[in-house]
């Protein structure tokens, strides 16, 4: 569904991003980590046409994301931070959304009800705790039903209940059959849910591969464990 | 109009300086009117006041809302509605409301007043140069990330239009008033809007005797239907250029 090819970005001098090339397919849940810095969220953001990409080409669904923005119908994205306007309310955020893809699918509003948004609708977007704001941002990233979910730390700021909402709403868009792209620090929390992991250092793509090929290749029956232990080995040690 | 416009101007209704600048421009026309039994004089008060305040306020208010407009920006990248879409929305959303406020201010009493062409002139002069400064506030906030650059840029485009310009013209006059420089200064006048607008303005009105030869060859070229049109035409100049450079960066931009 996502094709990355030879995708380099550099802000500056810097080099974020360094010849990356990824495939992702329906069905997968695939989790992106690495160390703070190593190009993550540049890469999803690249995937959503927000930062774009000194040269190499993203394909959405065999659409090239520099050529059609269409292709952003099919894709929910939560931020890692959701910046909204000040002086909107959650309400009127969801309402404007709401008119300005006049959708004539059938939205998604359960976690609008899980989350108990709406009884908050007439609160001011700049008076929201970070984690409501979280909350309103995967609200929103679900709300179209879209085949492809982009979640940038979607549980970091959430409390454990909201936090094990969301994971079960995953769960069940996964068994849907829809793309799901995870970044997260927090592995324990991933280990029920991804298929795939991807890691990531200064903005090389160190490794793609099944969970279940990176459990067998170092015998441990925990993600966390398994990247802990290949990490350890010095095969890919964090420069901080 | 499309929705995300529609959006942009509630946004921006809501936001009270809309509201005080109408206030402040018709508190300014009406006064000027009921003061100067002469209608004449209280156009030319009215210019030299508009002439300042209206590309100041626009220059400003259009900077700094889009600043403020990131987060909205943001948002409305992550949905399916095309880049150019989005600046072209927030032109408009701010073009129709400073245009807005500048009608009801100072047109209405403009058209009660002078319903004249000099009145007509003044309307739409006052209406293309507020445009035009919309523009050049989407040039200068796209310049740079950092706000209070980008207001300090807005700051000193609207200075350098609004005050310096005129010096350095009259510098040029007396540093070469031994050459036939008459003509050249018709071309150079014609790269400030602001200086462009008080000529339309200025011509239209018989105060042109006053100024002297130079005045006679402006009368000559911005008096005829040619250099009226060219004038406008160079008017929109000013409102494309800046407006276009300023879509190509934000198309470009990381966000």
């Amino acid at each position: 569904m996502i094709e990355i090819t030879d995708v380099n970005k550099s802000f500056g001098k810097l080099k974020v991003l360094n010849r990356v090339s990824l495939s992702f397919k329906e069905g997968e849940c695939v989790a992106l980590i690495g160390p703070n810095g190593c190009g993550k969220t540049t890469l999803i953001k690249s995937i959503l046409g927000m930062v774009i990409p000194t040269n190499g080409e993203i394909k959405v669904k065999g659409q090239l994301v520099s050529e059609d923005y269409q292709y952003r119908k099919q894709i929910g994205y939560m931020p890692q931070i959701g910046r909204y306007p000040d002086n909107m309310t959650i309400g009127q955020i969801i309402f404007m959304i709401k008119e300005l893809r006049k959708s004539s699918q059938r939205l998604d509003e359960d976690l609008l009800q899980q989350f108990c948004l709406t009884e908050m609708f007439d609160k001011p977007m700049r008076t929201l705790s970070g984690g409501t704001t979280q909350k309103v941002s995967a609200t929103l990233a679900f709300l179209f039903n879209p085949d492809i979910l982009i979640l940038d730390e979607p549980t970091a700021g959430l409390d454990p209940l909201a936090s094990e909402i969301l994971k079960e709403k995953i769960q069940t868009e996964k068994q849907k059959g829809k793309l799901i792209l995870i970044t997260s620090h927090l592995l324990s929390e991933l280990d029920d849910l991804i298929t795939h992991l991807v890691f990531m250092q200064d903005g090389n793509v160190k490794f793609h591969k099944p969970v279940s090929a990176l459990k067998e290749e170092t015998g441990e029956d925990k993600i966390s464990k398994a990247i802990a232990k290949l990490l350890r080995n010095n095969m890919y040690e964090p420069r901080y | 109009m499309n929705r995300v416009t529609k959006f942009i101007i509630l946004d921006i209704l809501k936001n009270k300086i809309i509201l005080i600048y109408t206030l402040l421009l018709s508190i300014l026309s009406w006064g000027v009117f009921s003061v100067e039994d002469n209608s004449t004089k209280g156009i030319l008060t009215l210019l030299n006041v508009i002439l300042l305040t209206v590309p100041l306020v626009s220059v400003i208010f259009s900077t700094i809302y889009l600043y403020n407009s990131s987060e909205f920006i943001e948002l409305l990248l992550s949905q399916p509605i095309p880049r150019e879409k989005i600046w072209r929305s927030l032109f408009f959303g701010l073009t129709f409301s400073l245009l807005f406020a500048f009608f009801v201010g100072a047109g209405i009493p403009l058209l009660v007043y002078t319903p004249n062409d000099v009145g007509l002139m003044m309307l739409l002069v006052g209406l293309f140069i507020s445009t035009v400064f919309v523009s050049i506030a989407f040039f200068s906030s796209i310049s740079t990330r950092d706000k209070a650059k980008g207001i300090g840029i807005a700051i000193m485009l609207w200075l350098f239009f609004a005050l310096l310009f005129d010096g350095l013209v009259l510098f040029l006059l007396f540093q070469l008033a031994d050459y036939p420089i008459e003509k050249i200064m018709i071309g150079i006048t014609s790269l400030n809007p602001i200086d462009l607008a008080r000529i339309l303005i200025l011509l239209h009105i018989d105060v042109s005797a006053m100024m002297g030869y130079t005045g006679a060859i402006f009368k000559e070229f911005f008096g005829t239907a040619l250099g009226i049109i060219l004038s406008f035409v160079i008017l929109f100049l000013w409102i494309i250029v800046p407006y276009s450079i300023s879509l190509i960066k934000f198309k470009q931009k990381d966000l």
